[in-house]
């Protein structure tokens, strides 16, 4: 008996390999989309900003005076969010995705904080920002210094690094942990010794992207509150600051006042792209450097 | 005391003595799934004890047991004792940690961690608290001699396991197990991943291990457990069968559904 009618077979083929075809150029045409978009916003940035780019911007303190605006304080601002919300989220982030996968037990409690944490993923940024503004700086009291500013953008992320660490801890293979188990050691031993080396690539590059979200965001820190004109350079992360994706967008949005400010804008976003890119990197030589094969 | 009773307590004495494992009236389930009934069995020092049985009929779920690791399925519930050296394993207050420094385990699929030959060896003792280098290389090259393994692998104790083959990468796991010193080896399948010669030489160094350590040890292959072991317990749907010297079990069943069983007409 023939299930299989050969000359049916091959009367379909050519409609089936055409329509293969199709669907191949419909896929090229939605990344070939995305890559101009991206493309052309890269180069009319480039071309705008990469004349104003020089070691006076770079090092100077702010201005309304265009030619005489430094961006040194932006910088280390966010440089300081950063030494906030890096350890911030690794360490909460990593011991939340920890418990959660090796110490609770399974059952209600634990899908319920799952399910939270999953939702708090989706949460609009701006919601953050306010929960920041009545936590940190009005009932905390601390104000709107670069402290409030980094827990905020460690909040705002935070659901994300756990969910990553954890697929990664899922992904570290059973008969390991078993092996280990196996043999009398402890769980901390065997998180320290097997589980985390095999999902430490993974959870840092997870951890390392949300970071860098949260260094380009803005909303929540204009609900936090940063000053529009801040002369000083932050010194500490108990300082009053602004940041690099905060003076992007106040000089955006003057940039219709004072027409040199969108130039401005430009080479800021150059620079914060610069910084992207090398907190991105930073993942990548992790992740290459202590992937392990199983 | 007549001469019987006299026999009687020093039999009673011996088999005390002799006794590594007690497993009295043990039932396991699986959430709903009943998956060991009634179990009574008794393992001996320095003796191969084979589990054979049908897939499913709970031989990795009892040898699982031996060491607790079953417990790491969330859905188990357990009634009766099991008693390791005349201490009861199932008691809250047992630590696992140290049952399984005494009982080591050998996997059906060769599990070596992605490390390099010598820190898989040193894993044990290095968790257990030994920081000498020189003991921990002591330990390393004494288990690897031990395990029929160190010819193939001293000139690459630095490179990564996984670049050994499967029957190596078996027998380093086994080496493994040999550097925690235990009393019990427990052995899931340990060759049904391995080819012909790989399985020799495995059953090979399990004979001889007997000669320091206690086994059991669960396999599919009824002549692999004719030939390794001493004793040989027939497991079906959960509950042991017959139990028995290996050579009366295969000779001379008592039950005939072991007789099916090793005779291949269900299984
Ligand atoms: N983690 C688990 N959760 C639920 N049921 C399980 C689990 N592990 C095993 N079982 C069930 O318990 C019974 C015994 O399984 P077990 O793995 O002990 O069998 P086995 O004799 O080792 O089989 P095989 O020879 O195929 O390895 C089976 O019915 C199996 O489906
Ligand atoms: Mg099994």
């Amino acid at each position: 008996m023939n299930y299989m009618d050969i000359q049916h077979v091959q009367k379909k083929m050519k409609t089936r390999i055409v329509k293969n075809n199709i669907l191949k150029y419909i896929f090229l045409l939605a990344t070939v989309i995305g890559l101009v978009v991206l493309a052309t916003l890269i180069i009319r940035v480039f071309t705008q900003g990469i004349g104003a780019i020089n070691v006076d911007f770079l090092t100077g303190h702010l201005s309304t005076a265009p030619e005489r605006a430094g961006i040194m304080g932006a910088i280390l601002g966010t440089l300081w969010l950063m030494a906030v919300v890096i350890p911030v989220t690794i360490i909460i982030g990593i011991g939340t995705a920890l418990y959660l996968e090796l110490y609770l037990k399974e059952g209600r409690t634990r899908a319920l904080i799952q399910t939270n944490i999953s939702n708090l993923a989706g949460v609009p940024s701006i919601v953050y920002g306010i929960l920041g503004l009545t936590v940190f700086v009005r009932a905390m009291d601390l104000g709107n210094i670069v402290l409030a500013g980094g827990l905020t953008l460690a909040l705002l992320i935070l659901p994300i690094v756990i969910v990553a660490a954890q697929e990664s801890i899922r992904s570290v293979p059973q008969h390991l942990t078993e092996a280990s188990y196996g043999m009398g050691a402890t769980k901390w031993q065997t998180i320290r010794r097997i589980i985390l080396p095999a999902a430490l690539p993974g959870m840092l590059t997870g951890s390392i992207l949300a970071i860098s979200r949260a260094i380009g965001e803005t909303a929540p820190l204009t609900v936090i509150g940063i000053p529009a004109l801040l002369i000083p350079f932050p010194e500490g992360i108990t300082d009053k600051f602004t940041a690099l994706p905060m003076q992007i967008y106040y000089w955006t949005l003057d940039a219709v006042l004072v027409e040199e400010y969108a130039k401005l804008a430009s080479a800021t976003i150059i620079v914060l792209l610069l910084l992207l890119f090398i907190l991105n990197s930073v993942a990548i030589i992790i992740r290459n450097k202590f992937q392990q094969r199983y | 005391m007549s001469l019987a009773t006299v026999q009687n307590v020093q039999k009673q004495a011996a088999t005390n003595q002799n006794t590594i494992f007690q497993v009295d009236n043990f039932n396991l389930w699986y959430g709903e799934t009943h998956a060991l009934k009634e179990v009574d069995l008794s393992i001996n020092e320095k003796e191969i004890t084979a589990i054979i049985g049908p897939s499913g009929c709970g031989k990795s779920t009892f040898l699982k047991t031996l060491n607790r690791m079953v417990e790491m399925v969330p859905s188990v519930k357990t009634s009766g004792d099991i008693y390791y050296r005349s201490q009861n394993i199932l008691n809250k207050s047992f630590h696992v940690e140290n049952l399984r420094t005494r009982v080591g385990m050998v996997f059906q699929k060769p599990n070596p961690f992605p490390k390099s030959v010598y820190e898989n060896v040193a894993y044990g003792p290095k968790i257990h608290g030994i920081k000498n280098k020189k003991t921990l290389d002591e330990i390393v090259e004494k288990s690897l001699r031990d395990a029929y393994i160190w010819d193939e692998v001293k000139d690459r104790l630095k490179e990564n396991a996984y670049g050994l083959s499967g029957g190596q990468q078996q027998r380093l796991c086994i080496a493994r197990t040999l550097a925690i010193e235990p009393d019990v080896i427990l052995m899931d399948e340990p060759t049904s991943a391995l080819d012909p010669i790989s399985t020799l030489k495995v059953e090979e160094l399990i004979q001889k291990l007997k000669e320091d350590y206690s086994i059991v040890i669960v396999t599919h292959n009824m002549q692999q457990a004719a030939r390794i072991s001493d004793r040989t317990a027939f497991f079906l749907n959960g509950e042991v069968v017959e139990f028995n010297d290996t050579e009366t079990l295969f000779s001379n069943p008592s039950d005939q559904r072991t007789e099916d069983y090793i005779t291949g007409r269900f299984g």
